[in-house]
């Protein structure tokens, strides 16, 4: 089961601001084990990101993300009190959703 | 290569290095690197390990079915609050000088029951395997955070470990005949882009202290002190010492004791 | 059920099959289908064409953020932005990775076409930011050094 992420959201002048981190070990498929074997790739493919029932971002991503993946963006709208959600799931189908107020 | 194809690159490799001056380039080098390390400190994974850390200081666990709630990691029973600023320190009940790695051990076997090989099997986390040790000192780390480091080394036990960690640091050893000081004893050494902190003065000392435990990307994930050191160790060459060693707790004395006074910045990100 | 304490309790696939069921979220509407033509193209034109973004047009107008140097590819902060209007997707390109597209992102109507991540560089390379805003294609460029730092203090 993955851990949590943890997801930031703050509203300043009408415009929301969301900084997610995800725990992810975004492995490339490219590195080897230390008996010479190939590290299966495990990452997160797919991404999105609501404000209540509205998406304000769908995300791709490939095996060149970084490691416990990092995602910043902004959205016209929402109010403090009001909930983001953010869900991802990975090549080995894991998936999580967690959310946060807007503060 | 052919010659002239090289003497193009060479003249060109010059041209370009021209309207910089060497220490006009090394400053912008600089700003670039602060830049790096200023985008990264905003959203650091080891925020991730904080939450697991503090899930797991609250959870029962072990033989005896306990949280590690009283555990006192020396300002008394489940106070937290300037505790790892204040690490490492004699503690009677052991009669020893402890770091924050070696009291918790200590805490995970006496209130928890667990052994003391079971719980430091795992000490250092790799992908795939989690480390429970690593995740708690990350939320035990930032109960410190914005609190001065405060390892006055008074007692004579913690001034004897002190005095062995100077020792160490200044001590010749290993076949490469290396020392501590040897990279971080002086002002103004770098080893390729990567400045070296002079440890021994307490801007140096507190520069490299303030920060750990600390996300490594390079490594993706946190480093405890004791993992710090004695990577520090394999990298000079030197026989590792084993986890929680006396060695380590007398060297992070030492360094504490120096940086003593400086504000901790923690958990940190660095490369 | 209480949605939200759903989301606050639950977690992982158990919870999206939950609010699946419950109609909250539909897989594959919620989630778009990994474009794998894409990720799997290994030069930067094929994965140009594998957008379907042919050869887009140097905009001053579209943005790669980042720092000139990073200490660790591992780790290299990086972002798209853009002034243009009407922005519905941006995508971040990696020239000398082995494939070069590292993410993409579609932006409905009122996201900003402003979007950091992080990312692992195998080697100093260019980094391509790309824009399509009013459904056509536009790229800004950068070159990202990555060094090799010492021991990590």
């Amino acid at each position: 089961m993955a851990n949590p992420m943890k997801i930031r959201a703050a509203n300043k002048d009408g415009v929301t601001e969301v900084k997610v981190l995800i725990s992810h070990e975004m492995e490339t498929g490219q590195r080897k084990d230390a008996n010479g074997a190939i590290i299966p790739a495990w990452f997160i493919t797919e991404l999105s990101a609501k404000h209540g029932d509205k998406v304000v971002l769908q995300g791709e991503f490939g095996t060149a993300v970084s490691k416990n993946p990092y995602l910043a963006f902004k959205f016209k709208g929402g109010a403090k009190g009001e909930k983001v959600a953010v869900s991802w799931k990975d090549n080995k189908g894991d998936s999580r959703t967690d959310e946060a107020t807007i503060a | 290569m052919n010659r002239r194809l090289l003497q193009t690159l060479v003249t060109a490799a010059f041209a370009a290095a021209v309207p910089l001056t060497a220490p006009a380039q090394d400053a912008k080098v600089a700003d670039e690197l602060a830049k790096y390390r200023e985008a990264l400190a905003d959203g650091n994974p080891a925020d991730l390990l904080e939450v697991r850390g503090e899930a797991l200081w609250a959870e029962k666990r072990g033989p005896k079915n306990a949280s590690l709630e009283q555990c006192d990691l020396g300002l008394g029973p489940g106070k937290l609050e300037g505790a790892y600023a204040a690490l490492p320190k004699y503690f009677k009940d052991t009669g020893k000088v402890m770091d924050v790695e070696s009291r918790l051990v200590h805490c995970m076997v006496t209130l928890q029951g667990f052994k003391a090989e079971d719980v430091t099997k795992n000490w250092y986390s790799k992908p795939g395997r989690e480390s429970d040790i690593e995740a708690l000192v990350t939320f035990i780390g930032a109960r410190s955070n914005g609190m001065k480091i405060a390892v006055p080394a008074t007692h004579p036990e913690e001034a004897k470990m002190a005095k062995m960690g100077e020792y160490i640091f200044y001590r010749r050893s290993g076949p490469q005949d290396f020392s501590c000081a040897i990279c971080h004893g002086q002002e103004g050494k770098r080893i390729r882009l990567q400045e070296l902190g002079n440890l021994t003065t307490k801007d140096g000392a507190g520069t490299a202290m303030k920060t750990w435990p600390s996300y490594r990307v390079s490594q993706g994930a946190v480093w405890t002190m004791q993992r710090r050191l004695i990577d520090c160790m394999r990298q000079a060459r030197w026989p590792e010492p084993n986890y929680l060693a006396d060695s380590i707790v007398a060297l992070e004395t030492f360094l504490q004791k120096n940086a003593t006074g400086t504000v901790m910045e923690t958990p940190g990100i660095k490369r | 059920m209480n949605r939200r304490n759903v989301l606050k309790t639950g977690s992982g696939a158990a919870l999206m099959g939950v609010l699946a069921a419950a109609g909250i979220i539909r897989p594959g509407l919620a989630l778009a289908d990994w474009n794998k033509a894409a990720f799997d193209a290994k030069s930067m034109a094929d994965t140009l064409k594998a957008l379907g973004a042919g050869s887009p047009a140097d905009s001053k107008d579209v943005q790669v953020t980042g720092p000139d140097i990073a200490e660790n590819g591992a780790v290299v902060p990086v972002g798209v932005s853009s002034t243009l209007p009407n922005v519905t997707m941006v995508a971040i390109l990696i020239e000398k990775n082995p494939n070069a597209l590292a993410a993409s992102f579609v932006l409905p109507e009122g996201t900003e076409a402003n979007v950091q991540t992080r990312v692992k560089m195998g080697q100093t390379s260019n980094v391509y930011a790309l824009v399509k805003a009013d459904g056509k294609f536009y790229m800004a460029t950068k070159e990202i050094k990555v060094t090799l730092g010492g021991c990590g203090g």
